[in-house]
């Protein structure tokens, strides 16, 4: 099709024109902006308010964009030459281009200006973001603590069936994933464990060694880590997306509380389901590395199980066990918290997904920390 | 690299009344069922055609069918003369490129403003600079009735109406040969429903829009569309103008057009 053109040319008397041709449409868009721009730099000495023309009888077809371009360049002109007469069009282009100028378009906004010291200003925004987050977190606790009292002293009932469906997905579920990692951790471990050991002659020491690590600190944590990234993230996209969409509006305006109705059952589950995989995960711990310990470096299961029997206590093992209802807590909570935090774009649902997660295992990493050395200030 | 951009080839293009989508023999279902079942329909160039239907006969399905969103069981789609199973992928953009989509709900990007939304297809298919594009947005906008002021909300911001008439704005933003509308005016007050009309008729005149609109708006049947498909038991009842539907025996179509609402409605005021 033909390129679009803009042809300054002499009318009659002192009459200018601007000979406009071509298929004036969206698709030449370039072309359409290079020839006006050109046009322009080329315009002739003209007498300021002499009568202009817009010919347009060449134009074969008109568009939006073409129809705006002409209303653009016939403005511009004006500015200079008073008024500037369009010819040439089609009854339907002219009704096009009569459409197109009754919009008034605003000028360009300036460019937002950056403030002076923006990184200062990014600085001051997260330490209040994580002032406000901790508030959020204490008065989300507070509210969850309060539903969950309602429901002990039965004024309110608790959802056992929401409860069931949540642990079976956080608990049951998870099972798999969690024994296989926690398996190969524990084999992984008890090698690198036997490999340094066996230097001094000792490697049936690896059965300490697994047993305290594995039960005071790796499978709370490897369970928690998980945790948080398995059902926390599908919490937060779950809570978000009701939250997108007004379903949480919905069951508040039944005279609901999304606390109960939607939080309550999820951290319930994830209070009950968290312990339980950390046993699991500590035994397929405890199995990987005793596996390991049989085939690669020659203890044999009686050893390595009557020492586990003997040298650790049941203080080590409750330690883990205490610490895991804390991560469950703080997984649920920062989950729940995030997915109300959604805002209507999917860009906000992802953004709140991820923070939920990263925010979890920072946590739980912390938390496992603060217990560390309360443990060991009480010498349990 | 961009593409370079190819002209819209004129088949077909200016003869008006040339039929623009032909459907034949159209079956669509899910799972065991089927929503329609031998289906025909043919929309002519320039024509404003009416689809109607109790809720649940397809309506949309079949948009979407045609549009290629959803398979088919059997038969043929063309649009613009394609066999639209049988054209390969880049004619398919090509063709693509010349109808625009107003969905059910609206289906604006969340993440992007009221403006970016209207400026997403122009920035994939068209080369034009930064200000024009600025200008084009704000042009479209106020095509549809929109203020200035709502171009830099995000569409969570908006009402239900405003929603509607961004998608319709993002629908037309390639300046489009069809528009695909389903149910345009829905959600909309009566008055900004008959404004909604005003414009779809406004810009049929000026861009010669062909426009395929679901709908169970009997002001909008009654005042601006052409013709009139009625979907029901898995096929087209029946088609025409108002008129002949109206005379049409079938109970639905009798509890349509002659019920209470209908006759508190344009459709027994105004002559079509
Ligand atoms: N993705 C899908 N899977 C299964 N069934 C579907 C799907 N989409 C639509 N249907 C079914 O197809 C039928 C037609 O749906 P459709 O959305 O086309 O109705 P409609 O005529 O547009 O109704 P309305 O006027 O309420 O919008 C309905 O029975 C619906 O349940
Ligand atoms: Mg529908």
């Amino acid at each position: 099709m033909a390129r679009p053109s803009a042809i300054w040319v002499a009318g009659k008397g002192h009459m200018q024109a601007l000979q406009l041709a071509g298929a004036w449409t969206a698709d030449h868009a370039h072309d359409l902006e290079d020839a006006l721009a050109e046009a322009f730099g080329k315009r002739p000495q003209l007498e300021i308010n002499a009568p202009l023309k817009l010919d347009c009888a060449g134009i074969l077809n008109l568009d939006t964009v073409g129809a705006w371009l002409i209303h653009r360049t016939r403005i511009e002109l004006a500015d200079q030459h008073g008024t500037v007469a369009v010819t040439g069009l089609r009854r339907d282009q002219n009704h096009l281009l009569s459409e197109v100028a009754q919009a008034e378009i605003p000028p360009p906004a300036a460019p937002h200006r950056q403030g002076a010291y923006p990184m200062l200003i990014d600085i001051g925004e997260a330490v209040v973001d994580a002032g406000k987050d901790v508030s959020s977190g204490v008065a989300f606790l507070g509210a969850v603590m309060a539903a969950l009292f309602r429901v002990l002293i039965g004024r309110t009932r608790l959802r056992p069936a929401a409860v069931v469906t949540q642990l079976e997905r956080v608990a049951l579920r998870g099972v798999p994933i969690i024994v296989l990692i926690s398996f190969l951790v524990g084999a992984i471990i008890s090698q690198q464990t036997i490999f340094q050991l066996e230097k001094f002659g000792q490697a049936q020491f690896v059965a300490d060694l697994i047993g305290v690590l594995v039960l005071r600190e790796l499978a709370v944590l490897l369970t928690a880590i998980m945790i948080a990234g398995r059902s926390g993230s599908s919490f937060t996209a779950e809570l978000g997306s009701m939250k997108m969409r007004e379903e949480v509006d919905a069951l508040q305006t039944m005279g609901l509380d999304p606390i109960e109705v939607l939080v309550l059952p999820r951290i319930i589950a994830l209070l009950i389901g968290l312990p339980l995989l950390t046993f699991i995960s500590s035994m397929a711990s405890i199995g990987g590395g005793a596996l390991v310990a049989q085939f690669y470096g020659g203890v044999s299961f009686e050893i390595f199980f009557s020492r586990i029997q003997n040298i650790i206590g049941m203080n080590t093992f409750l330690v883990g066990m205490y610490k895991a209802p804390f991560m469950a807590l703080v997984i649920g909570l920062i989950a729940c918290i995030e997915g109300f935090a959604v805002r209507g774009s999917a860009e906000s649902l992802g953004a709140h997904t991820t923070a939920s997660v990263v925010k979890s295992i920072f946590i739980v990493i912390v938390v496992d920390g603060l217990f560390a050395m309360f443990f060991a200030a009480i010498k349990y | 690299m961009r593409e370079t951009i190819v002209t819209p080839e004129p088949d077909a293009r200016d003869e008006s009344g040339a039929l623009v989508i032909e459907v034949e023999n159209l079956t669509v279902g899910f799972g065991e069922r089927n929503v329609m079942e031998g289906l025909a329909l043919d929309v002519r160039r320039g024509e404003i055609l009416g689809v109607v239907g109790a809720s649940g006969t397809g309506k949309s399905v079949l948009l979407r069918t045609i549009i290629g969103l959803v398979g088919k069981r059997q038969g043929s789609v063309r649009v613009f003369g394609h066999d639209m199973d049988k054209v390969n992928p880049k004619r398919r953009r090509l063709i693509e490129r010349r109808w625009g989509v107003l969905f059910q709900h609206g289906a604006l990007f969340s993440s992007l403003t009221v403006k970016q939304n209207i400026q997403f297809p122009m920035r994939e298919y068209l080369d034009l600079s930064p200000r024009l594009l600025d200008e084009m947005a704000m042009l479209k906008l106020q095509l549809v009735g929109l203020k200035p002021e709502a171009a830099e909300r995000f569409p969570s911001e908006l009402s239900g109406g405003m929603i509607k008439r961004v998608a319709l704005a993002r629908a037309l933003a390639l300046d489009p040969e069809i528009v695909f509308l389903d149910e345009p005016t829905s959600g909309l007050d009566p008055i900004g429903a008959g404004d909604f009309d005003e414009l779809i008729a406004t810009l049929r005149s000026t861009l010669g829009l062909t426009v395929f609109m679901v709908t169970h708006d009997l002001d909008s049947l009654a005042g601006i569309c052409d013709r009139i498909a009625a979907l029901g038991d898995g096929r087209v009842l029946a088609e025409g103008t108002l008129e002949r539907l109206k005379s049409e025996s079938h109970p639905w179509l009798q509890a349509y057009f002659n019920g209470p609402r209908a006759r508190a409605s344009h459709v027994h005021q105004r002559k079509t």
